[in-house]
């Protein structure tokens, strides 16, 4: 993009990026409800970060399992608190790295995983009864979930003991995200077999983490992002109760995840405006009146879609406003992105900086001291109500078109989020909207590029001869037997993780199950 | 003034391989329709093969090329072997590429027959400038 030559538009905005109209200033306002009391508006815990702080969670994965295993390790030492691991394409949507539907993908945005093996390797060293693993992975969250299973299984750690979660949230994968395999009705009952099976197996995992993140980066607005995301997990918890899960136990399990941009205000506002709208779901919807059931925790990212490739140290600053509103917004879990991700993943410095935004915010700018230190502020209180006002009226809208998933196969969402990411694009065009060091207060002379990542090329090489020797090694009689015992077991209707563990601990891989699972369940076709 | 096209400008536009973010390309989409110019976009997960032979089909005077999950490296240069082998000369039809691609790797991009690779915030009117420029008039 050209720089214009223009004078930048008059500081101070009239409206929020969600286009809600913003007064020079505003009267007086007396906080809700204290923090730690329903419906949770200022946070879900009286005491906050003082009682515990946020995990520090980066999420991390690329070229091999043992580079990122070092990662992991190289994180954990610099004082990260939890893991999240990325997950390489194929792995996403059940491609072994030897398939050539895989080629040029293997390890590019995150770690290739294809057995148990990998899932040991990946967490050599690490102690998984302690640390918290968070997994990206949705179409193929049952298979990563038996992996590690039987991974612990192998350590000698008991499952009941592993603490962690899986994202398994389809529904925004069809909006947005795009990582989908199996078609949407299949989908679900795969994201409805993880809740069953953690239920009964793994009390202290969070079988699903409802994804606003995705569709905000696609190009939707904050009181969009609300909305989807709830009306998303609203349908989530009928599927769950449908098959006979109790409702409480989905409430307590239940985990969100949220994007932050810069607008610190509304994106305060809008974590806000989340939990207090979940909590009076969960207690007016399903009739839940545990305080457990009501409060939402969720996991925060800043904002990809934000960072620009040109004066790509100017993001260092874009990162940190949007943490703040992340920590002010009462985050039970972060990941702060590198400055140079508009090109790539992170370098080792980038993701180091990453890390120590977090601690600088927690230990060094006191927002962590005071539980909702925003909270009566009258801005803050004013955009709280109108975001819940307004996307209760969008939920209302998915409810008349009968769900969440009516609306997806409808593509209600998609198209709404696609008018909303078209209008920014023209707006920063035409000079109505501001990116410093894009369109406007941009160095005459470019600052020398940034070192990025680069993935070594003979990594996927590497990764293909083993994959290929390791399923080489296995009797290929075994192979049948247990891709036809997965087979008959799916169609016959069994939950599909059960299943897949013994599959797994049988050295089934990751493409070896999905494929299987395809004749089954059919693909989704766009 | 420069006289109007006698017939609008047709362009392919495709993501190949695996890659999910299609919040570029679809405002692409847009703006190069909003230009006058007539779109084609596959969707997701094509394969090269695929890319080639609509671009054949549907007779196009460009073809772009999105991906943003750093696999252009090896998705790019096949669209382009692909396309001249389906008998879509580069010398006629303009292929262009973006997404998240490192300056550095430009230049093996070009030399792979991509007349422009357009990163991160680049202005979808330097899209359409480009295409007016590079598509022949005739």
């Amino acid at each position: 993009m050209k720089p214009r030559r223009d004078e930048p538009p008059a500081c101070g905005a009239s409206r929020t990026p969600s286009g809600i109209p913003l007064e020079t200033f505003y009267p007086t306002s007396v906080p809700p409800e204290p923090p730690g009391e329903y419906p949770y508006t200022r946070g879900i815990h009286r005491d906050m970060y003082r009682g515990r702080l946020w995990t520090f969670r980066q999420y991390a994965g690329f070229g091999s399992v043992r580079a990122t295993n070092e990662r992991f390790r190289y994180l954990l030492e610099q004082g990260q608190t939890g893991l999240s691991v990325a997950f390489d394409l194929p792995t996403q949507i059940g491609h072994d790295s030897d398939d050539a539907i895989a080629l040029g993908e293997v390890g590019k945005v995150g770690v290739p995983v294809s057995s148990v093996e990998d899932v040991e390797a990946l967490f050599d060293g690490i102690p998984l009864e302690s640390v918290s693993v968070s997994m990206t992975i949705n179409s193929t969250a049952a298979m990563l979930l038996a992996f590690l299973v039987a991974a612990a299984k192998r350590r000698g750690v008991a499952p009941s003991r592993l603490r962690g979660t899986v994202q398994n949230d389809m529904l925004k994968e069809f909006i947005s995200r795009h990582t989908h395999r199996f078609p949407v009705k299949a989908s679900m009952k795969l994201v409805t077999d993880v809740f069953e099976y953690t239920w009964r197996e793994l009390p202290h995992w969070n079988p699903i983490s409802v994804s606003g993140y995705h569709m905000r980066e696609a190009g939707s607005t904050a009181v969009q992002e609300v909305a989807f995301t709830l009306s998303n997990a609203i349908e989530y918890s009928l599927a769950a109760q449908a098959r006979g899960i109790p409702a409480g136990h989905i409430a307590r399990r239940i985990s969100f995840f949220w994007n932050v941009h810069n607008h610190l205000l509304e994106e305060v506002a809008k974590l806000r405006a989340a939990r207090r709208m979940w909590a009076r779901i969960v207690r007016d919807r399903f009739g839940l009146t545990d305080p457990e059931c009501a409060r939402m925790r969720f996991h925060a990212q800043t904002a990809g879609s934000t960072l620009t490739s040109g004066e790509p140290e100017n993001n260092a600053v874009r990162v940190t406003i949007q943490a703040l509103a992340a920590v002010l917004g009462g985050a039970q879990s972060l990941h702060t992105n590198g400055i140079d991700e508009a090109l790539g993943l992170p370098s080792e410095t980038a993701a180091r900086v990453a890390l120590r935004t977090q601690q600088i915010i927690a230990y060094e700018s006191g927002a962590a001291d005071v539980a909702d230190p925003l909270g009566g502020s009258s801005v803050i209180e004013a955009l709280t109500d109108e975001i819940e006002r307004r996307a209760e009226d969008l939920l209302h809208a998915i409810d008349g078109m009968g769900g969440a998933l009516a609306a997806i196969e409808q593509g209600y969402q998609e198209a709404a989020i696609e008018e909303e990411a078209y209008r920014h694009q023209r707006e920063v065009e035409a000079g109505e909207r501001v990116v410093v060091g894009v369109n406007f207060f941009r160095s005459e002379a470019p600052p020398a590029p940034l070192e990025v990542l680069r993935i070594d090329p003979d990594l996927e090489r590497e990764r293909i001869r083993e994959v290929r020797a390791r399923k080489l090694a296995r009797p290929p009689r075994q192979v049948e037997e247990l891709q036809a015992k997965l087979e008959a077991e799916a169609r016959a209707g069994r939950n599909t993780v059960e299943s897949l563990v013994s599959a797994a601990e049988g050295g089934l891989t990751i493409g070896e199950m999905a494929a299987t699972l395809s004749r089954v369940f059919g693909e989704h076709v766009e | 003034m420069t006289p109007p096209r006698k017939r609008p400008i047709r362009v392919l536009l495709a993501k190949p391989g695996l890659d999910g973010h299609d919040r570029g390309i679809k405002v692409i989409v847009r703006a190069l329709r909003d230009a006058g110019m007539e779109v084609i976009y596959t969707g997701l997960r094509v394969s090269p093969e695929s890319v080639a032979k609509a671009a054949l089909e549907e007779d196009v005077d460009a073809v772009g090329v999105s991906n943003l999950s750093g696999a252009y490296g090896t998705l790019f240069p096949e669209v382009a072997r692909r396309l001249e082998e389906a008998g879509v000369p580069l010398k006629e039809v303009v292929l262009f590429g973006g997404g998240t691609i490192p300056a550095a790797d430009e230049p093996a991009l070009r030399q792979a027959g991509y007349r422009a690779v357009f990163g991160p915030g680049t202005s979808t009117s330097e899209i359409v400038e480009f295409l007016e420029r590079e598509v022949p008039r005739e």
